[in-house]
């Protein structure tokens, strides 16, 4: 044998063992009930063959497909899963949420026989904003889709700039028969379509009657990218979401080969979408609410165009989509218990515009029958941002008036109960409950008859959440989904 | 009697906004509004001409870098001779992360690049690579006529190092966390009733004591000595202060 074939079979060898030894780590997590085993096996496979996911991964038939950006990616890639499953592909998706490099690396194990024959076509990998460049890297995707770009974490990512300028070095490297599919409402997304050598292709919303005003206070990216001056812009959807032109170089929003031409938001119960493309249009009516799971469903629409799934299963899988585990998700507390629903908020734009929702969907409240009843569950764990700065530039304020109770929970409790009392909302009304089980208890025995408890919580006050509610025999545990 | 008005510059909040700092706003906004005092806020863009004299209050907050870059030279050739009389004259003006660098002597890059400040607090910050990140506590005396201790709470996140000169006053000493510069546990800058800190959090919500501390010097800069401020109910900010406090340092 030559040097070379040696190394080469040194080399499978090495990524077979790894496979096969983060295989066991799933099994034995899941037996001895240690949990979801999202991320430790990916972890000691990573570690004994670092270059295990790409080895894995290749085998793909169709590649990978790889989905990022801050606010709706495991909503995006859920859509986009079923989009896949209904075409009678099978999918490769991690779909628990476990987005960092260990996390894909667990999932492609997870879906490979003991021989590192993947069962399955095609590989999904929500991706981690941080984690994009090494998984663009180590993935070499044929598809990679960016969302959006907004202020998150910023003690864990760094600043915006930093993320979007690795984003386009690492676009760079994408070979001319790659897809890379940009938001263009977005214009810290959309300028790394330029001078790419991969197929770029845009989506964006056309519908004026969303426009909510100037760009927010919380925009990151209103200054051009080319010569930083302030965009002007000719729709504002939300934050720097909108139709946007720099007034001095000139450089505008593209013009998305798919849009959103029409949607009409149906309170917290759905929305109705008409979406038309190069050769077609199609009309969904999705059942998630809010104008953010429109979008998420007009990225995964254009993914499922670029991977070639006919727009009728796309139409007729976005229908058959419900809530991924607490984005806007409607649960009841038992049999015959209250409704409640649960929408994670992690970031400022995510927390403003679940914020705007909930006040939206309520009937025009008078002042004195404020209608909401909140639980608001704040955690400074590393997954969640250990600074919780990031309240204060979230938009609590629609809620004056509007509160007929809060309970704040999680490790920030006292935080959210400042940040609140500054909003507007009376100190008397707010319950602080750092427990959250205690508080939950508390929230619902506090719930008139009839009304809904909307709960907010962090990404680990969520995982915290689910895993009492399945204690409860409320919800089933996540990675039985 | 009538209304009592104060004016607030935020200095550049369209670049100079990051971490929370527009929360710092928010509470002074409030604490004057529950006390029936008109707060008007007025923002201080690039280009923006300004009388500094008309002033009681100022904000200047941190941004990314390529914002800091964007502002640098308006500040300093535009606002800077206007404001530093104001602060002479006692403007209380808070300033965090990047404004308070901008208020120092330089800033020395890790390339080795001397960007200017305008030096009204003795103070110089040096570039570093690594983060200095956290949760920060903070021991301040406040009043140096009323020597009560106030800890205050906030995160820090922040790669330049800033040193003190023999005339500056340390706003505290750190007792979590790194502080200006990680080494010699100094913990923000005084002058008059200008203050330079690393903290974000927001800082003054959770730290009423200083946001008061602000509101007395402004009041006193615009009606005098006899202006009051009434109390107010603290009760859920001093219990968010107060559990930082005891998480962070464990009896």
């Amino acid at each position: 044998m030559s040097i070379s074939a040696q190394r080469t079979a040194t080399r499978h060898i090495r990524s077979w063992l790894s496979t096969c030894l983060g295989k066991a780590a799933i099994t034995t997590s899941r037996r001895l009930h240690f949990g979801g085993g999202t991320t430790f096996p990916g972890t000691l496979a990573r570690w004994i063959d670092p270059a295990v996911l790409g080895y894995v991964t290749a085998t793909l038939p169709q590649g990978v497909v790889l989905l990022s950006g801050t606010n709706g990616k495991t909503t995006t890639a859920r859509m986009l899963a079923n989009l896949l499953q209904a075409d009678q592909r099978h999918v490769l998706h991690n779909r628990a949420g476990a987005n960092l490099m260990s996390g894909l690396t667990t999932t492609a194990i997870a879906a490979t026989d003991y021989l590192g024959r993947p069962r399955a076509h095609i590989g999904l990998f929500e991706t981690d904003e941080a984690a994009l460049p090494q998984a663009i890297s180590e993935t070499q995707p044929r598809l990679v889709l960016i969302h959006n770009l907004f202020r998150d974490q910023l003690d864990r990512y760094g600043e915006v700039d930093t993320i979007a300028s690795a984003w386009r070095t690492a676009l760079n490297t994408l070979p001319s028969t790659a897809h890379v599919l940009l938001n263009a409402d977005d214009p810290a997304v959309a300028s790394l379509g330029h001078a790419l050598t991969a197929q770029v292709w845009y989506y964006g919303v056309e519908d004026p009657r969303h426009a909510s005003g100037a760009a927010a206070h919380i925009a990151d990216s209103h200054f051009c990218w080319r010569c930083s001056t302030r965009y002007t812009y000719s729709l504002a959807f939300y934050a720097h979401i909108g139709h946007y032109h720099c007034p001095h170089c000139h450089y505008a929003r593209p013009e998305p080969q798919v849009r959103l031409v029409r949607l009409d938001l149906l309170g917290t119960t759905g929305s109705r979408l008409f979406v038309t493309f190069p050769g077609g249009a199609l009309e969904v009516q999705l059942a998630l609410p809010g104008f953010y799971n429109a979008i998420n469903a007009l990225a995964a629409t254009t993914a499922g165009l670029a991977l070639d799934v006919p727009p009728p299963h796309i139409r007729t899988a976005l229908e058959g989509v419900s809530a991924a585990f607490g984005r806007i998700e409607r649960l009841q507390a038992g049999v015959d218990g209250a409704p409640m629903l649960i929408a994670l908020i992690k970031n400022p734009v995510g927390a403003s515009e679940t914020v705007r929702m909930l006040v939206e969907a309520q009937p025009a409240s008078r002042p004195d029958a404020p209608a909401l009843h909140l639980l608001i569950a704040i955690n400074d764990r590393y997954a969640d941002g250990t600074d919780v700065s990031w309240l204060w530039d979230a938009d609590f304020e629609p809620l004056h008036g509007r509160i007929a109770g809060v309970h704040v929970s999680g490790t920030r409790a006292a935080d959210m109960a400042v940040r609140l009392k500054y909003a507007g909302v009376p100190p008397e009304w707010i319950v602080i409950e750092p427990d959250l089980p205690r508080a939950l208890d508390a929230a619902l025995a506090a719930l008139p008859t009839g009304a809904t408890l909307s709960i907010l919580p962090t990404y680990t006050a969520m995982l915290e959440l689910r895993a009492d509610l399945a204690r409860r025999g409320w919800v089933r545990p996540f990675w039985e989904e | 009697m009538s209304t009592l008005v104060l004016q607030l510059a935020y200095l550049y909040p369209d670049h100079m906004s990051i971490y929370g700092d527009r929360g710092n706003i928010i509470a002074l906004a409030q604490r004057c509004a529950w006390r029936g005092i008109q707060l008007n806020v007025v923002s201080v863009g690039v280009g923006d001409r300004v009388d500094w004299s008309a002033f009681d209050l100022a904000f200047f907050g941190g941004g990314q870098d390529s914002g800091q870059a964007l502002i640098a030279d308006d500040f300093l050739h535009r606002q800077s001779a206007g404001l530093c009389r104001a602060i002479e004259d006692g403007l209380a003006l808070l300033a965090i992360c990047g404004g308070y660098q901008l208020l120092g002597h330089y800033f020395l890059t890790h390339t080795g690049e001397r960007l200017p400040g305008v030096g009204v607090l003795d103070v110089h910050t040096v570039g570093g690579k690594k983060r200095l990140i956290g949760n920060i506590v903070i021991e301040a005396i406040l009043d140096e006529e009323q020597p009560s201790v106030t800890r205050l709470v906030g995160f820090e996140n922040h790669s330049g190092r800033t040193y003190h000169g023999p005339r500056a006053r340390s706003l505290g000493r750190v007792l979590v966390g790194y502080g200006d510069n990680g080494e010699d546990g100094t913990g923000g800058t005084v002058y008059r009733n200008t203050i330079g800190c690393y903290l974000h959090g927001s800082l003054l919500p959770k730290n009423p004591q200083l946001a008061d501390y602000m509101l007395r010097a402004a009041l006193r800069r615009r009606y005098g000595s006899t202006a009051m401020l009434p109390a107010l109910d603290d009760a859920l900010e001093l219990h968010a202060q107060r559990s930082m406090v005891e998480r962070l340092l464990p009896r």
